[in-house]
């Protein structure tokens, strides 16, 4: 029998159970995923967000779902799945099938599902950040009340639209908040190899916006962070800038497969002493608030959902050829053949 | 319908206010084009009709530009973007090609881009390398895009017009040199020209001269000219080179038997290649000569003016390729 939640908990035994199961899934899907790169079925590249599940889950509980806009670079499978898209369709998209998000055009980086506010997926470093601006302009244009959640890695922080993004946020007062996922690596590249100041924080001071660091491993912090940011720029019609603390587990990609070139193993075990999972793992027993009973039923029930998604995702037939040239346009058709 | 008489320039003024009274997601934004009114005072008045939200003065920062404008027109907006001139939209080709292009595609049709990019493109007096390009052929490469370059103030207003009602990104280059010529266009507030549909800007039984831009202009005196020597030149102007309506181009060749391809860009690998490309596989039995080609020298823009009017095509460039091809 689970007791009450205590007073300092941030919050509801209810929530609690709800974000353990949901960073779960994207673990165990992502993990799926890896097994479907290793095993052909997915191709490409494919960045899985393992160790920074608080960024989705404690970001994404704490905005207007399918109301406010959501956009981030191809690491982006864990934002999808919060945002409540099909799990069974973001992983036929991930192995390039017809039941996919964009019937296979788009793949693991190129996850989108507007009814649901999430407008990708990109695959350029950087470059996505101004499209988050341009749809915080058009919700400030509309007079609506919609805030922007615009992700982007530690490496994209140092691309120059992104200044320009900042730049422009800050003279207009767009309702956007830029996620920095500082995960230390620039794919390879460790951040004092790439930032001339690693307090990537600080990138949000000179344009006048509300910037902050915040640890992003539990989280309840970052929800409790989150509801307070968003308040913010809902209410004051202003950007913010977070510097989240996080670290990436796996490597770049599932096609990074020499982590020894850039980081040790012993970095990485002491990282996960720090898994979020974990850390809300442990403090769910702590408090009691679920018996092992029922954390063991969550493991079995996750377990066996990103097994029958993957299964399923796998019966799911591959786009019919004459769709290749389907929506390169809305009203036309490219010239065909060779 | 009646028409009135105008500038290119106003022509796409008068566009752009009409289609911001028809539809609030309509809006302009571009370096100085507000308080400035515009470097060739195309938005001239406009931030004083419709104030700083409607026509943005943004910072010098295009890739920044063009995103945020395509984000804004993936929810619905309906973006004209100003490029001071085409050479600068190099700086944004990350956004367009990258990321605006491809939306749709990505998306699977979840998302729509209706944004227009416009500015001059091509040379204009003595604005050296940086500042004379023209780009079109690049974009004309790409899927995703369309792109358009009127001639005349009618099709200025009227493949504006299309494009901003169009759900697509539309790339809609101004020849400089075309800004201060006058023409007749139509009042009708729903006047529109379709894209892919080419026009016969001058009929002839001889040659068909096929350009686009401000390059029909300088094939319709050549025309005149080699009328003169009995030589009867039909003019196509292109207009739409992605869509392009490469069967009207047929047509033409397979009436007279004989192209020349007249086009600013650099001549190798120009858009003008992929059009007599196309005309030598297709038309090959109605040709009775090799199809001709005209283009801008292989050089950086000069600037010293005997030199810069070296690189542009000329009258007397369209006749002497018209007297070479035989």
């Amino acid at each position: 029998m689970a007791k009450p939640a205590q007073k300092d908990l941030l919050a509801s035994p209810a929530e609690i159970e709800q974000y353990y199961r949901e960073m779960l899934f994207i673990r165990r899907f992502e993990e799926k995923c890896n097994l479907a790169y290793r095993q052909g079925k997915a191709g490409g590249y494919l960045h899985v967000c393992i160790g920074e599940e608080p960024l989705a889950v404690g970001w994404l509980n704490s905005i207007r779902k399918g109301y406010d806009y959501v956009i981030t670079s191809y690491r982006d499978h864990g934002q999808a799945l919060t945002l409540g898209s099909d799990p069974l369709a973001v992983m036929c998209e991930i192995m390039g099938r017809s039941g996919g998000l964009s019937r296979g055009k788009g793949g693991s980086m190129h996850i989108y599902d507007v009814e649901k506010g999430f407008y990708g997926g990109w695959g350029i470093v950087g470059g996505h950040t101004p499209l988050g601006l341009g749809l915080a302009f058009a919700a400030k244009y509309r007079g609506e009340d919609r805030v922007t959640i615009c992700y982007l890695g530690d490496g994209a922080a140092n691309a120059g639209v992104f200044f320009e993004c900042l730049n422009m946020a800050g003279l207009w007062d767009l309702p956007i908040i830029y996620i920095i996922e500082n995960n230390e690596f620039a794919m390879g590249t460790r951040i004092e190899y790439h930032a001339a100041d690693t307090e990537l924080w600080k990138r949000g001071v000179p344009f006048g916006i509300k910037s902050e660091r915040l640890d992003s491993m539990d989280v309840l912090t970052v929800k409790r962070d989150a509801e307070r940011i968003i308040d913010y720029v809902r209410k004051e019609q202003k950007p913010y800038l977070v510097e989240a603390m996080t670290y990436r587990f796996m490597g770049h990609g599932a096609a990074d497969n020499d982590q020894s070139l850039y980081r040790t193993q012993e970095e990485v075990e002491k990282a996960r002493a720090r898994d979020p999972i974990k850390l809300l793992e442990d403090l769910i027993r702590k408090n009691n608030l679920l018996s092992d009973e029922t954390i063991e039923a969550i493991q079995a029930e996750t377990e066996e959902a990103a097994e029958r998604i993957y299964e399923e995702a796998d019966k799911s037939p591959a786009p019919d050829p004459s769709e290749v040239y389907d929506r390169v346009y809305s009203d036309m058709r490219p010239e065909e053949g060779h | 319908m009646p028409t009135v008489e105008m500038t290119y320039r106003d022509a796409i003024r008068q566009c752009l206010i009409a289609e911001m009274e028809r539809d609030d997601n309509v809006f302009v934004m571009g370096e100085d084009v507000g308080r400035y009114q515009g470097t060739f005072r195309v938005t001239a008045g406009m931030f004083q009709k419709y104030g700083n939200q409607r026509v943005l003065d943004t910072p010098i920062t295009e890739p920044g530009i063009v995103g945020m404008a395509t984000g804004a027109a993936m929810v619905g907006l309906r973006p004209v973007v100003e490029m001071m001139t085409m050479s600068f939209s190099i700086l944004a080709l990350d956004q367009i090609i990258n990321h605006t292009a491809k939306v749709h595609y990505m998306t699977n049709g979840q998302a729509k881009v209706p944004l227009v990019i416009r500015g001059p493109g091509g040379a204009a007096n003595q604005l050296s390398a940086q500042h004379s390009q023209s780009l079109e052929g690049w974009y004309a490469h790409v899927p995703g895009l369309k792109v358009v370059a009127p001639a005349t103030p009618a099709c200025a207003v009227g493949m504006l017009r299309t494009a901003i009602r169009d759900d697509n990104p539309v790339i809609f280059t101004e020849n400089p040199g075309l800004y201060g010529i006058k023409g007749p266009v139509d009042d009708d507030p729903d006047f529109t020209v379709p894209f892919g549909k080419a026009r016969v800007a001058r009929e002839g039984k001889d040659i068909s001269l096929i350009a686009y831009s401000r390059m029909v202009h300088v094939s319709l005196a050549a025309a005149e000219h080699l009328a003169q020597e009995g030589i009867d030149a039909e003019v196509i102007d292109v207009r739409s080179l992605l869509p392009l309506d490469i069967e009207s181009i047929y047509a033409s060749v397979r009436k007279t038997h004989r192209a020349v391809v007249v086009y600013e860009d650099w001549k190798s690998g120009g858009f003008g290649a992929e059009i007599a490309a196309r005309i030598g596989r297709e038309c090959f039995d109605a040709l009775d000569a090799p199809v001709g080609r005209v283009g801008g020298l292989n050089v950086p823009m000069p600037y010293s003016r005997p030199l810069e009017l070296l690189c542009i095509p000329a009258e007397a460039d369209v006749i002497a390729e018209v007297k070479r091809i035989g």
